[in-house]
């Protein structure tokens, strides 16, 4: 421990400890703009560049004032140090960095989709700006667009959050830094378009951009046109993350479970039926868990041909991942379609023929934490051509910002149910929404439809939690066969486990679970902010699991309305029918990449 | 040390040297990408006679700054140029700024070629030479000399010195 004195308070910290985590310890907030943690996530950016968190170093090591403001994110304590974080001197410096980055900043904050959520407006107030007084040239950039991230690179502040995220959490490398002084930005290499690069859609650029540079592709419109035509019959799902952020919007705290106020909201949005992605989880269950076991037998029987480990595909993102960076890889992933895509299926071929609607005057609206998912449901394979099975999916951020436009406030909505038949689900499906959980609620099911017998736990410990290893594993034993299993999220660590499986997976896993986003669905890019608290993330992982401890119900399997759907229509997981609608394929899209090679 | 004489104009040599530490910048940090963008476009300002004198507090404030915040060495040492020049030619920035004058010529905007009407002697080599056909004739005749002086159109000059050069009689100044 060393001894530092922060604005004249004395305190210990460990050695290697930054001046801002040292003044945080104080309670001490120095103002930050580029620096950027998920605590306990293994997610740091620190690229000291912004310059906001300057402070001034009155004794450094030597005994002696440092000669320049030293930044309070990459700069160490010392023994006997003394810095003043609010001295005339580095306010001075921190306004005028401040009014330097806003006079290259289009400061339309009326228009700005980030407005509220903005951190360097934020700052702004914060530092009282009333004026900029420099006045020069303005950055300009081509706006560039994918079906799920908005780039208008003029609001960038090149803080490099997004970098850092693309290329080191995500190991995607769409995004860099390009040119230098004051020309430079970050954008993918070679004046490419976001959508031609190795971009996989994950939207996490979005999720920690602090200003409006990158935003989310806003489908509000599309879908106030659908509920307002009366020709049309308008399905909406809601995936399991939702349920446990989207109260944050409303003034509630993170973790709470808004799942019954939610269906009533999205019934006084207008929406025709209101049903849960949820169901289509415990389907997706059935199908996914049927392909391992279908698997496990071959591998058991001698077949050498079988693809092993089994990978979950679940998350858009990482199925764009492996097309763009593993094509020879692409039989291991699990060929079954995500919840999002299942529902859509079902809900044009099975529910629309059910209520005497064409497919084509039934539009499907998913609520989906994620910005992939918008990608996800433009897939020419997951529709018939001239209709997709999803027509439009929103983020929960997108449903909160509809809903206050409708004057709807969810604190004041009564508890309701979702309708049925493709409403109830099983706590398997819920915990699908944080890392770890589409493993969970396969071992159940699997565990069970294997051995035959009843599960002795049914909280597999091992498979939950954000914080601690990267990768998690575990060996699972259904009864005598030992299962090895891994899970992790963040596509960097998805691609050592890729690599792995490459040099003939030596750990022998049968199956991965892969999430792309920090703490797998509930940290996803089209939830509330969470601005760097992975407290957030860790009550949304809270409240998933107190959801399913809650659930009467708690396999995929025992859920009445997926028993009653395969004996009425599927006939069984993996038959005809289900490898028609519930399953698709995936294709090299390698060429993408070509470029970051 | 650079040693430099009279006809080296302070602010424009402050400009020459952060134009090339805004071409040498990586702009990784806000003050060196930005903050000496703008220390460029306020000598600019200052040099085309455009500046005022909270154009030059805020040019020193903000050179202080980045010289306090910057990352690297590069945009340390940047404004340099501009602080040193603003402590000891303080007079020749004011000049510019409240006179509108460069008193070393050098910035084409603040300065003026004037025709002494009674040293010309009405050659007509300057109109011969200059290139934007600024200079004619007036009908004033200076005492001793045969020919009208000549006059230079100040709106249209170019400020080349092409007139100043060709001028063998020493009638044409800079103002």
């Amino acid at each position: 421990m060393i001894n530092v004195t922060i604005d004249n308070k004395a305190i210990q910290v460990p050695e290697g400890t930054t001046i801002l985590k040292a003044a945080r310890m104080a309670g001490i907030e120095i103002p930050t703009l580029c620096y950027f943690e998920l605590d306990g996530m293994k997610f740091e950016n620190k690229p000291g560049g912004c310059r906001v968190c300057m402070v001034e170093v009155t004794k450094d090591f030597n005994g002696k004032p440092r000669r320049n403001l030293a930044p309070a994110c990459a700069t160490d304590c010392v023994e006997g140090m003394e810095v003043l974080t609010a001295s005339p001197r580095a306010l001075n410096a921190r306004k005028t960095v401040l009014e330097l980055i806003l006079s290259d900043h289009p400061n339309d904050c009326l228009q700005c989709e980030k407005s509220g959520d903005c951190e360097l407006q934020a700052l702004a107030a914060k530092m009282g700006i009333r004026e900029i007084p420099f006045k020069g040239e303005q950055s300009h950039y081509e706006k560039d667009t994918t079906l799920s991230v908005y780039r208008d690179m003029d609001k960038c502040v090149y803080c490099r959050r997004c970098e850092t995220m693309c290329s080191k959490f995500q190991s995607v490398g769409a995004l860099s830094g390009v040119n230098r002084g004051f020309p430079s930005v970050v954008a993918p290499a070679f004046e490419q378009k976001l959508g031609d690069s190795s971009c996989v859609n994950c939207g996490q650029c979005v999720q920690v951009c602090p200003v409006g540079a990158l935003t989310l592709v806003d489908n509000i419109n599309d879908v106030r046109k659908a509920l307002a035509d009366p020709t049309k019959k308008v399905v909406v799902q809601t995936a399991p993350a939702v349920r446990v952020a989207l109260g944050e919007e409303f003034g509630m705290e993170p973790g709470t479970i808004v799942t019954g106020k939610m269906a009533a909201a999205l019934r006084r949005l207008g929406f025709d039926y209101v049903f849960d992605t949820d169901w289509s989880a415990d389907l997706t269950i059935m199908e996914e868990g049927t392909e391992l076991l279908g698997r496990v037998k071959k591998l058991l029987a001698g077949d050498k041909d079988v693809k092993m480990p089994m990978f979950t595909s679940c998350c858009p993102a990482w199925v764009t991942f492996y097309e763009k960076n593993f094509p020879d890889l692409l039989g291991h992933p699990s060929t079954a379609k995500s919840p999002q895509g299942m529902f859509g299926a079902v809900t044009k071929n099975y529910f629309a023929p059910k209520i005497g609607v064409k497919r084509e005057d039934v539009v499907c609206v998913s609520i989906m934490p994620c910005l992939a998912k918008k990608s996800e449901c433009a897939r020419p394979e997951l529709g018939n051509g001239t209709d997709q099975d999803v027509n439009f999916s929103l983020t929960t951020r997108e449903l909160a910002h509809m809903l206050k436009q409708s004057n709807i406030d969810l604190n004041s909505m009564p508890e309701e149910d979702f309708d049925s038949p493709l409403g109830q689900s099983t706590g398997a499906a819920v915990i699908f929404g944080a890392t770890g959980g589409v493993m969970e609620a396969a071992l159940r099911t699997a565990y069970e439809v294997h051995t035959g017998k009843t599960l002795p736990k049914i909280d597999f410990e091992e498979c939950r939690g954000i914080f601690g290893e990267s990768i998690r594993e575990a060996t699972v034993d259904f009864a005598g066969l030992p299962v090895k299993i891994a899970i992790c999220y963040g596509l960097s660590n998805a691609r050592k486990l890729m690599e792995e499986v490459r040099e003939g997976n030596p750990n022998g896993y049968h199956f991965i679970e892969v999430m792309a986003c920090p703490g797998g669905c509930i940290g996803g890019a089209g939830q509330p902010y969470h601005h760097g608290k992975s407290d957030i993330i860790k009550r949304r992982m809270d409240a998933i699991y107190r959801e399913d401890a809650g659930k009467p119900i708690r396999k995929s399997h025992e859920n009445p309305d997926i028993i009653a759907i395969y004996k009425e229509y599927y006939g069984e997981p993996c038959g005809h029918l289900s490898h028609e609608q519930l399953h698709t394929h995936y294709f090299d899209k390698s060429d993408k990449v070509e470029i970051t090679k | 040390m650079v040693v430099m004489d009279e006809t080296s104009c302070m602010p424009a040599i402050a400009k020459f040297y952060l134009e090339f530490t805004c071409e040498e910048s990586c702009g990784k940090c806000s003050p060196c990408r930005i903050g000496n963008k703008r220390l460029c476009e306020l000598l600019e300002k200052i040099t085309n006679g455009n500046g005022t004198m909270d154009d030059l507090n805020a040019l020193r404030n903000l050179a202080a700054v980045i010289k306090d915040s910057a990352l690297c060495g590069l945009g340390q040492t940047s404004p340099n140029p501009v602080l040193s020049t603003l402590d000891n030619f303080w007079d020749e920035y004011v000049e510019h700024v409240v006179d509108k004058k460069c008193r070393a010529g050098v910035c084409k905007k603040l300065m003026q070629y004037v025709i002494d009407p009674e040293k010309c002697i009405g050659c007509g080599k300057c109109a011969k030479n200059c290139p934007a056909e600024t200079i004619s004739r007036t009908d004033y005749t200076a005492p001793g000399h045969k020919l009208a002086s000549m006059v230079i159109e100040q709106s249209k000059c170019v400020k080349c010195g092409a007139c100043y050069q060709n001028c063998k009689f020493g009638a044409i100044s800079i103002k």
